[in-house]
């Protein structure tokens, strides 16, 4: 092979026809994956990306890398075994909020719990796009879709407080639309060691057009997003002037304006991406009351499962040299009958 | 017949000489049955006999003690001769308690041994066992002969003061009983005081000490005592069989190295994925323990889990295997249709258990054939093998997985749980003398797409990640025959629809013709079998034509796609009977596939075929066979 040069974005791009919608949130995706391919030097040899089924998980089709689209709900399953067979591998799983948390909810929480060693891109629409429009487990309470034409009665599911009850050790947020902000958590996703659950807000153009556009609308971004960084105080607001508060007696968390009622940067409460119960307190804030947090809100790393299981089979392998079947076959009691 | 006892003994000699017997133990749950029988089985193995068995426990871990759904036992036959099943009856029934002596009486011949522990005889005991009254006084037990001796005081006296609880201490009851089985048949208990010590020395001396003592007592119990009847001391002779160095092998240890032996000679290495279900477990366990080969073992969070990742595992260059029993195998379905349609190699084990649903988990069924062949969305067709014993899975497998990566397609091994659970005398293949049959993987750029097929075995290249420069993408969705990118071409489709049932097809040219096990080809009536139903149809059909009954025996191994041979050979016969447990699987893919009028004798007990209802089988469709001579 010739001598590595550094690949660009469009390096990363296949020549498949990208069949989604025009307008649809996932083309800003792929565009800032292949983006953070190219900044972090990925090589197209060594990287898979995995997916289930839905819009989403046509993602694979679209990189220039290896890719495994497979069946609906069961990307984290697959990607398990594909890190279970080759470590070395860089593996990226993409699925919907459906594909994700309905039909593979019990797959993604193992994959999150065992901790194995993958980027998973969950793209949050609130709705199942390839089915036609059906709500989906992330919709919130009163969505009308042809499935429930009267609105949804159920509470829906959080992506990221699910994620923290499942063990993750590395739960972060993305917009679409914030390319540059994408491209930083997805940069931070992939140096995690072990698994990594990333959601994308992606905006569905047809069935679920808008969904978002109380706190991603790039005018009042400032005021309802809050771009959570490690060490940081908690603040957001054009003037960086509003903050997060955390009361001890309730555990909850309050906006409070700095110079309001007596309210300085020191009530401020200051981010660790290694504090679960922050992480939890701020995965769950929703828009209009909270500003909706996006960045890394949890890191804090641990072995990761392929590491653990494999160390286990290479211990052995090595306080048995050269084992054989033939003595395998032999061991224990064996008589010999003769000729 | 096998399971009768032929007495043919030298009356000078004390013991009586016989060729083969078989004996059931049967006890609680918590009696330890499983264990006193595999240690007999060694002895018995050590002893030169050959022999078969039939662990049969409850589903329940610990069922009510002294209840009739709480008995576990296991049943051995051996002999001098060559045995072929577990005995259709026992002529020596060991029962623990009323439960065990009333589930397992039915099936002992008419002038058997019923030992049986009377001090476990309590009213309440036999209450729970449901006896109205006592069987040793209402004349019930009157066409057996009855040794009844109080095992459990017995034990208690030689246990206790080495310093067991009353409790600990009559749990050596099974080794008491152990050692005077050992008494009768002349069988050395040393090996099981090694493999006591073994086990119990280090952590729990005194509890080695124990159950050694209770064995010993057992034993000399058998010496000293006056045992009254005719027949309670044997001999049974070595067994002519071929030469060469021979183990125990039990059916599911058998498959799993076997797994691992098809997998070495392919040069790949194994990724077995899995979810704990009875009776597929041990092959989880067993594969587990062997990581020094580098196996890696993944137990899912589910079947549907397990299955994919062990394609996930197969796409990125180790093998891939599952194994899981009926239900499992059902929740996997989707995803195997996913390994067909992207051609990847991988095996999936079925141990086969009594159905539909959970039905019996603990007991042994063959109706998973139609699942294997045709439980699938879509067109989906891939080869199914059937293993007939504990030995055989061991070549069986070698042999699915061969398959799976010449062709680079998902294998169905079927076993069953008798299979799984019995074990049998083995004899030990060398695996210098097996033949490897490497598997190339793609690493030329050069003219690659993923769905380039070789134009002999119709196989796609197998190109995994990490290869350089053969980045490609591949999925469920249907492929362009020429460049492997997604196609909803109406032709397309057909061409590759045609192109995977093509691919299967034709690995009947890579199989062996069907031979026929026992017999000729052509004749009045031959009886099919496949799986575990091999001992007692070759049994049957041996005595049958002993007996001058024009009868033969053939037993499929290739289940999908079948032999070449096979059609032409079953018209060979005047009749066909398809012998399974099941209401006929086997025999509905044999009409279909080759238009043979095949009739069926199915059983579906939960229990295994039996060489009388083989032979009564015979006996019916052929009632002048004898002046056919
Ligand atoms: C076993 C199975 N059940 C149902 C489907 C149909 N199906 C395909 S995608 C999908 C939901 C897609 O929603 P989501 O995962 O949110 O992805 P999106 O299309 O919104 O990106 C469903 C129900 C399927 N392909 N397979
Ligand atoms: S249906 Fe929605 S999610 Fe799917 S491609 Fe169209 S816009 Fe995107
Ligand atoms: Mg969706």
């Amino acid at each position: 092979m010739n001598a590595p040069t550094k690949l660009t974005p469009a390096d990363f791009a296949t020549d498949q026809e990208v069949r989604w919608c025009p307008g649809c949130g996932d083309y800003a995706i792929l565009k800032g994956v292949q983006k953070t391919l190219a900044d972090i030097g990925a090589s197209p040899d060594n990287t898979v990306f995995v997916s289930g089924i839905g819009c989403a998980a046509r993602f694979p089709y679209y990189v220039n890398s290896y890719g495994f689209h497979t069946i609906h709900g069961r990307a984290a399953a697959f990607a398990t075994g594909v890190k279970l067979s080759n470590p070395e591998l860089d593996v990226w799983v993409v699925g919907g909020d459906g594909d994700s948390l309905s039909i593979g909810g019990n797959h993604l929480f193992h994959l999150l719990r065992r901790n194995v060693d993958v980027q998973y891109l969950l793209f949050n629409n609130e709705i199942y796009g390839l089915t036609k429009g059906q709500y989906s487990p992330t919709s919130r309470v009163g969505t009308r879709s042809p499935s429930t034409p009267q609105g949804s009665v159920d509470q829906p599911a959080n992506a990221l407080q699910f994620s923290l009850g499942a063990g993750a050790r590395f739960v972060a947020r993305g917009i679409d639309i914030s390319q540059k902000h994408l491209t930083e958590v997805l940069t931070r996703a992939h140096a995690h060691k072990g698994a990594s659950m990333v959601e994308i807000i992606q905006n569905c153009v047809v069935y679920n057009d808008g969904a978002f556009e109380q706190f991603t609308a790039k005018k009042t971004a400032a005021e309802t997003q809050i771009a959570v960084e490690d060490g940081k105080p908690l603040l957001f607001g054009k003037e960086k002037d509003k903050g997060l508060r955390l009361d001890p007696k309730t555990l909850t968390l309050e906006v409070v304006t700095i110079g309001e009622n007596g309210v300085t940067e020191d009530d401020i409460l200051v981010h660790d991406e290694k504090n679960r119960i922050i992480a939890g307190l701020l995965a769950r804030m929703s828009a209009p009351e909270f500003p909706v947090a996006i960045g890394v809100l949890y890191c804090d790393p641990v072995e990761s499962y392929e590491s653990g299981l494999l160390g286990q089979v290479e211990a052995e392998e090595s306080r048995h040299p050269g084992a054989q079947l033939n003595n395998l076959l032999r061991d224990g009691n064996t008589w010999t009958v003769g000729d | 017949m096998e399971g009768s006892v032929a007495s043919s003994g030298s009356p000078d000699s004390q013991r009586k000489q016989i060729d083969s017997v078989v004996v059931r133990f049967a006890g609680d749950s918590g009696d330890g049955m499983q264990l006193t029988g595999s240690q007999f089985s060694s002895a018995a193995a050590l002893a030169g006999n050959d022999l078969a068995t039939f662990p049969d426990f409850p589903a329940e871990i610990r069922a009510p003690v002294g209840t009739t759904f709480g008995v576990s036992a296991f049943q051995i036959n051996f002999g001098s001769r060559v045995i072929k099943t577990s005995g259709d009856q026992y002529d020596v029934l060991v029962a623990m308690n009323p439960a065990a002596l009333k589930v397992s009486i039915a099936n002992l011949r008419e002038g058997g041994l019923v030992i049986l522990d009377s001090g476990s005889f309590t009213e309440r005991n036999l209450t729970k066992a449901g006896y109205a009254a006592d069987p040793r006084q209402d004349g019930s037990l009157a066409q057996y002969q009855l040794m009844e001796i109080d095992i459990s005081s017995m034990t208690l006296d030689v246990a206790k003061p080495l310093g067991l609880s009353q409790k600990e201490a009559l749990r050596c009851k099974n080794m008491w009983t152990l050692g005077l089985v050992y008494w009768m048949y002349d069988r050395d208990p040393q090996p099981t005081v090694d493999w006591l010590q073994g086990k119990f020395g280090g952590k729990a001396p005194e509890v080695a000490e124990a159950n050694i003592a209770a064995l010993k007592a057992g034993h000399a119990f058998g010496e000293t005592a006056e045992i009254s009847g005719e027949a309670t001391k044997f001999t049974v002779g070595q067994a002519e069989i071929e030469p060469g160095e021979y183990r125990l092998v039990q059916g599911s240890e058998a498959l799993s190295w076997g797994l691992l032996a098809g997998t070495q000679l392919a040069g790949l290495e194994m990724l077995l994925a899995s979810y704990p279900i009875t009776p597929s477990s041990p092959v989880l366990h067993v594969l587990a323990g062997l990581k020094e080969f580098g196996v890696v073992t993944f137990q899912a969070e589910d079947e549907i889990a397990a299955v994919c990742a062990a394609i996930g595992g197969s796409y990125a260059g180790k093998l891939g295997i599952t194994a899981s029993s009926g239900p499992g195998v059902a929740l996997k379905t989707e995803a195997i249709g996913l390994a067909i349609a992207t051609e990847l190699p991988l095996i999936v084990v079925n141990t086969q258990r009594a159905g539909p649903s959970t039905g019996m988990p603990t007991k042994t069924e063959q109706s998973d054939l139609y699942l294997s062949v045709y439980g699938r969305n879509a067109d989906a067709p891939m080869p199914v093998l059937s293993v007939r014993s504990p030995g055989d899975a061991f070549d069986t497998a070698i042999e699915a997985v061969r398959i799976a990566t010449k062709y680079m397609t998902p294998v169905t091994l079927l076993s069953d749980g008798y299979i799984a659970n019995a074990a049998e005398p083995w004899l030990i293949p060398d695996m210098t003398t097996y033949t490897p049959f490497p598997k190339e993987k793609r690493t030329d750029p050069e003219g690659f797409h993923p769905f380039l097929r070789d134009p002999e075995t119709l196989a796609r290249p197998w190109a995994v990640p990490g290869t350089p420069g053969l980045m490609h993408r591949i999925g469920g969705i249907e492929r362009d025959y020429d460049s492997g990118n997604i196609s909803y071409e109406p032709a397309n489709h057909q061409k590759m629809t045609d192109a995977r049932h093509q691919k299967i097809d034709q690995i009947a040219d890579d199989i062996p013709e069907q031979d026929v096990e026992l017999g000729a080809p052509g004749g009045k009536l031959a009886i099919v079998g496949w799986g575990s139903t091999y001992g007692p149809i070759n049994r049957g059909v041996s005595n049958m034509r002993d007996q001058g009954y024009d009868v033969s025996h053939i037993h499929l191994r290739y289940i999908w796609p079948l032999p070449r041979n096979l059609g032409e050979l079953l018209r060979s016969y005047d009749k066909v009977i398809v012998a399974e447990m099941n209401t006929g699987q086997l025999r509905t893919l044999l009409r279909a596939e080759l238009l043979v009028p095949a009739e069926g004798l199915n059983k579906v007990s939960g229990q295994p075929l039996k060489i009388v209802e083989i032979e009564e089988a015979i006996q019916q469709s052929l009632p002048q066979a004898k002046a056919a001579e």
